[in-house]
Parts: C-alpha cells; structure tokens; sequence
C-alpha cells in the first residue's frame, strides 16, 4: 500500500508544479520532464515464498513455529528494503496447512506451484516433504525444509530440494552411539510411530545399536496420534530392555514416557528431535521426564544466534520451540540466492543458491551435490531439572562435549576473525587439539567399531 | 503371566471408558435412532474445561483431590448444557426429517465443536496438569495405580446408578417408553421432547466425567482427542448391541481388553508380520466377527426397523 500511495502523492505534487509553472503542455510529457528533479520511487516487484506446516492436528505448535520463523526473515526481509533488478521487492509469505497429511501435503505443494511461488521454504515433516517434493521438481521450484529429516527427501535426485538440518542416517546413528556410550544397555527396546520420519529414524538408530553389538528387541509401533501406549509398553516391560528408543514427536512421545515410568519400567528413555521439546517435561510430567535423552539435528535452538533469539522473542513475545531458526535460515537463503542471482526467477537463482555460504542464525551454511547441509552437526540433550540441557554435539559419528564444542566455536570465530596472527592460531590449533582428544576420548568410551 | 495381567488391567481402565462413552451413544440411539458422533466431542470439551479450571486453582493451595473434584464439578454442568443445547439446536427441528439428516448435522456439530475448542485452548496438545500424584500397587506383578483404580470405581459407580435410573425410576420407565414409541409414549402423558432433551444431558454429564478422566490417565488434553475416543465408543456400542445398556457396557469393558491384549500379543501371534500399530485392526477384527454372526450385537435384540 505504502509504495503506491507515495506514487499517488508524487504525481499530485508533479501535476501541481506544472500547474504552479503554467504551461500549456499535456500532463503526461510534463511529468516525465520532471521526473530527474523528483525521482520517481522505485519500481516495485512481488516475489512470493511459500510456507508449509501443520497448523492443525496434534503438532499444529511446530507449525507454527516453522511458519514463526520464516515469517520473521521474510519481515525483516521486507524492512530492509531488498533490490533485485532494480526493483524493490515486497516479499510475501503464503502460509499453508498441509495438517501433517502426506495427501493434503502434495495439495498444497500443487497449490502453491500454481500460484507461482518463488520459492517454498518447508514442509516440516518428513511425510509431507517426500510426497510433495516431485511437484516442485516438476516445476523448479526451490525447496529447503527446516526440519524433514528422512534421507530419502534429498536422495531422489531432485536438484532444488534442499534441508538446512541433519539427516535421520546422521541423527539415528548419533544418538545410538550415545546411547550406547553413555547407559550401556545390553538390550534396547525400538519403538516408533509408524510415519517416514518416526520408523526412518528408529531403523537407523536399530542399526547403528546392532552394529554395536546391542541387542535389539522386535520393533514396537503405534501411530502419531497414539495416546495410550500401556499395551505396547507392558509388552516391552516383559522383555526387561535396558534403554527405550522411540521415533516419533512429543505429543506422542510425552504420554509414552509417562505411561512407562508408571508402569515401572526403570529404562534409560531417549527420543529423536520430535520429541526434544520442553513439552516433555509438562506432558511426562517432571519425575518421569528427568534424565531422557534426545538429539536434535543441528544445534540447539538457544544457541542460534542471539540477533534471532531476540527479535524472535521481541516479535512474538515467546520463545522459538525448535525448528523456527531453520526455517527463518531456510527464508534466507531463498532471499540471499535472489540477490545473488539478482533475480527471483527459480531457474536462475537455483545455481546460486546450490554454491550458497551463508552465515545464518544456525551458524554456517552451504549444501553438497544432493542439497543436503554439508557438516551438519547433531546435538544430544538431557533433561535435567527443568529443562533440556546440551550435553554432547556429534558430528562425523565422533562425540564432541558440548562445552568443548561452544569452545570449538569461539576459538574458530576468533581463529577466523584474526587469521593472520600466528599466536592466535596457534591458540586456535590448541583448542582443536583439546576438542581432537575429547572427540577420541568420546569415541573411546561409546567404543563403536567405525 | 504377570505381563498378562498387567495387560488386562489396561484394558480393564481402557474398557471401563469407552463403556461410559458407549452409554451416551446408545442411549441417544436408544430413543432416537441417531448416532450422535458429536458425543465424543463433548468427552473433549469436559477435559478442556477441566484443563482450564485446575490450571486456574493448582495454584490456589487447595488439596489436589478437592482440585479435581471441582474441576469435575465444573465440566458436568457445562458439557450438560452443551448437550442440550446440541438437541435444542442441531436435532430437535431435524426430529421429522429421513434419518440422514440429523446424522450429518451431528458430524458437522462435531467439528464445529473442534475448532470452537481449538480456537480456545490452542493447537498444541495441552499438558494436564498431574494434581494428583501417581501411586501405583503391585497385583500379582502387575501395577495398578491409583488413577487406574479411580477410573474403574468412578465408571462402575456411573453405570450402576444409570442402570438403577433406567430400570427402577419413574423417568427411566418415560425414557425406556419414548424409546420403544415416541408417538404412543405422548398419547400416555409422558413430554417426550423433555425425555430426549434429558437423555442427552444425562449422557453429556457422563461424558464429562469420562473427559476428564482419560486427561487425567493419558496426561494429555487435546481439540482432536474427542473423535478417536468417540468412534472406539461408537464401535463398543455397536459390539454389544445399539440401543442396549448392558450391551454398551459389556462393549466397551470387552473392546478395551481386546486392544490390550491385541496390542500386546499380536506381534508375537503374527511373527512380528504386525506390529502393536495395528492394535485396532485386531479390536475391529474381532467387531466385524461378532457382527457378522450376530449383526444385532453381543446383547440387542433383533428389531424391525422403525420409520
């Protein structure tokens, strides 16, 4: 609106000048005569980025955290006023339900392509991405999902598809080795609830455990609005498993850790990124939640960048649950790839946004061949007292403390930040030796054969 | 054999809800041959309500069982007045019309039941708050908790008193009357528009209660969690015979225990072919069984079909 009125008043103020000088000529010459004394403003261009998540059903708050996210960068987008082409350009964000349902998920995607977005940053889960995922192939359309993170999404080949978070293949197996490393189970009991994302990750997390010489017992399933898990759980309690993982996310996951500790089962608890949620806390209740385990892929949404923390928190007045700074990353890479291209058309700013070094609020960013986030790290947490706390990073299945790791991070900021004095890097070098020897010492104690 | 009993008491709790649930449906069907599907909705709104009123006084200091009590004591009031209103509004001027009629009204009144709750409590699942502190008793090596142990007393005390209201009280011989014919039930005096508008305060008021008891078991209130819950009941209803008391409880007691042990020996039966996920397969196996051999239910009688 605003652009268009200043247009207005513009060539009010043009038509009145001319009125003011008196001459006979017809307005529309006159205007573009004055035009190099008062510059027209510049032209504008509407470039719009699609959105997809669950806003309803039983993970609608994630999905409106992913939308939270990218809706941020797209505002702060908006207020910086970007040119691409030499025109300023009015991002605007379409917002779309896809209700977790893989049908509704390709819906939409179709939805969106026919209303020719430049990009879509989504879908958050798993089971909604992978469905989609051709009909954007079919119409180039750059997707980056901040949160789907079953392999399968970026191994069909599709050379717009990309995901700024881990994959199931790096977090099942990061937080097996953990698991392993750190409760010792002899025989761990899988269960997951039955969606591409929840089975992806348990069949990796069996693998990895397998390979570990950990006995696994037969999988167990529900589905991703089970509620009452007693049945699978005193079935599982009778096998007596030493650790319990399950795929799946917190809404199912919260009840499932409530009803096992009820039931008396004494296990070691650990979770995938679904269910690495302050919500465990409220929907297990504080005794049984204390001392679960989960990874995130990627790092912990409190140490994303504080510029994000705060305007996200400024903006909306909560916290970011936790996937909301890689969705508002995902946004801007779109909008970065744009302006690199210095074009929104998809076909031209896609080569762009495949050679992308983003410095983003999830740290640094680029993607290898198959869009997949080069170096993606997975984070493990535990919960303590009233609230998740980072205890390791793995990154490359090596175990990294976390204390060693924001350590890591600082002396590679300053590392960078002042690379050419030699003490610092030789400090630098020393804090990578220091990180070497607790990724060996990790690597030691979870005894893993790779 | 401690896993198996284990097993049966889940069911048991399980069962003993769905069976207070299955009373509403098939006493609305009971008199008016429609299948209220906006009944497990009300089971929803009785837990938020009872969300909204423990997250208002937990903390007041008051003791935790008072909380609850309170808490109930809110919900039933106001679930009965939704269930009337639901039959003032959406059925009664639809009493005339082909029986389709009402039966879609009351799937829209379902829904627009979830999204009135969505719009008020929100999208994400609602952590009830745990007031009451978990205990659990050791029986023959199985657990039974407190929770658990409240759920069976509470749901048998309901379905005993219902049965005495039914079976010996004046009101129950206008509602058993309205039920076998309305228009011959009015020639004797009896207001059948208020023995309807009862019957589904009645059953609202129980649902309520089996609301805020599966909160309070699962630890977990949300806008959807009516609809899986209601068509479970639905079907425990259908099992032991629609429009039949004893049949919606034996249905329910019977179909919550077929689940457990479904859930739990299923995959060991199969070879693991299924897994637990497909513990409703097993429960609908075992309704489509009964039906087929018996398409009255477990307890109904076989009627001729009233226009």
């Amino acid at each position: 609106m605003q652009p268009r009125l200043s247009a207005i008043a513009l060539a009010t103020v043009a038509a009145f000048g001319l009125v003011a000088c008196g001459k006979e000529e017809p307005p529309k010459p006159a205007a573009k005569a004055e035009a190099p004394a008062a510059p027209p403003p510049p032209p504008t261009m509407t470039v719009n980025i699609g959105h997809v998540a669950p806003l309803t059903g039983g993970i609608a708050h994630l999905g409106k955290d992913n939308e939270n996210g990218a809706r941020l960068a797209i505002e702060q987008a908006n207020a910086a006023k970007i040119s691409i082409d030499g025109k300023e350009v009015k991002f605007v964000l379409i917002a779309e339900d896809d209700q977790a349902d893989p049908k509704v998920g390709a819906t939409v995607a179709q939805k969106l392509v026919d209303a020719k977005v430049a990009g879509v940053v989504g879908h958050l889960n798993s089971g909604t991405s992978i469905p989609a995922s051709p009909i954007y192939n079919q119409a180039g359309i750059p997707v980056i999902s901040g949160s789907a993170t079953n392999p399968k999404l970026t191994e069909q080949g599709f050379k717009q598809q990309f995901r700024v978070v881990g994959r199931d293949d790096q977090q099942g197996p990061a937080v097996a080795i953990y698991l392993a490393g750190t409760a010792k189970p002899k025989t761990v009991a899988v269960i997951d609830d039955a969606t591409a994302y929840g089975a992806g990750l348990a069949d990796e997390v069996e693998k990895t455990l397998k390979a570990a010489g950990v006995k696994v017992l037969a999988r167990e399933k529900g589905t991703d609005k089970t509620t009452d898990w007693k049945a699978v759980l005193t079935k599982v309690k009778g096998r007596n498993p030493d650790a319990i993982f399950y795929g799946g996310m917190d809404a199912t996951g919260g009840p499932l850790l409530k009803q096992g500790r009820e039931l008396g089962i004494k296990a070691v608890f650990a979770f995938g990124d679904g269910a690495c949620t302050d919500e465990m806390r409220k929907l297990a209740g504080e005794k049984a939640a204390e001392g679960l385990i989960c990874s995130q892929a990627g790092i912990p949404a409190q140490a994303s960048s504080k510029k994000f923390l705060d305007a996200y928190k400024a903006k909306y007045n909560v916290d970011p649950i936790l996937y909301a700074p890689f969705t508002y990353d995902a946004t801007n890479l779109l909008i970065e790839a744009m302006k690199k291209a210095n074009s929104a058309d998809p076909a031209k700013y896609l080569p762009e946004l495949q050679k992308i070094h983003f410095n983003g609020a999830t740290g640094p960013i680029a993607f290898d061949e198959k869009g997949d986030r080069k170096d993606a790290e997975i984070t493990i947490f535990t919960m303590k007292g009233d609230k998740l706390e980072p205890t390791a990073i793995m990154k490359g299945g090596k175990t990294i403390a976390y204390n060693d790791f924001l350590q890591m991070l600082a002396t590679a900021v300053s590392a960078a930040g002042d690379a050419a004095k030699a003490p610092v890097d030789s400090a630098a070098q020393a804090g990578r030796d220091a990180a070497k020897a607790a990724v060996e010492a990790g690597k030691a104690a979870t005894g893993t054969p790779k | 054999m401690d896993i198996f009993i284990q097993q049966v008491i889940n069911g048991l709790t399980l069962g003993a809800v769905y069976a207070v649930v299955a009373l509403g449906y098939t006493m609305v069907y009971g008199i008016i041959q429609l299948i209220n599907f906006a009944h497990g909705e009300v089971v929803m709104i009785g837990a938020m309500i009872a969300f909204s009123v423990i997250v208002a006084l937990a903390p007041g200091g008051l003791p935790p069982l008072v909380v609850v009590l309170i808490a109930t004591g809110c919900a039933i009031p106001v679930c009965m007045f939704l269930g009337y209103a639901m039959e003032r509004v959406a059925y009664r001027p639809l009493r005339g019309a082909p029986r389709l009629a009402p039966l879609i009204t009351a799937i829209g009144v379902s829904i627009i039941l979830q999204h009135f709750a969505m719009m008020i409590w929100g999208r994400s699942p609602l952590p009830f708050p745990q007031v009451i502190t978990t205990v659990g008793y050791d029986v023959g090596g199985a657990t039974i908790t407190n929770v658990q142990i409240v759920i069976l007393v509470v749901s048998t005390a309901m379905m005993t008193a219902l049965a005495l209201m039914v079976y010996r009280t004046k009101f129950g011989a206008a509602m058993r009357a309205t039920a076998q014919n309305p228009q011959i039930a009015g020639l004797m005096g009896i207001d059948t528009d208020r023995v309807i508008a009862a019957t589904f305060v009645i059953g609202a008021g129980m649902a309520a209660v089996a609301g805020v008891m599966v909160a309070n078991y699962y630890g977990i209130a949300h806008y959807t969690m009516g609809a899986p819950l209601g068509l479970k009941a639905f079907c425990a209803a259908v099992l032991g015979g629609i429009g039949n008391l004893p049949g919606a409880m034996l249905g329910g007691i019977l179909l919550g225990v077929v689940e457990a042990l479904g859930a739990g020996y299923i995959g060991d039966l199969t070879g693991n072919w299924f897994g637990s996920n497909y513990q409703d397969v097993f429960a609908f196996i075992v309704l489509i069984l009964v039906l087929v051999f018996r398409p009255q239910g477990l307890l109904g009688e076989r009627v001729g079909e009233r226009a």
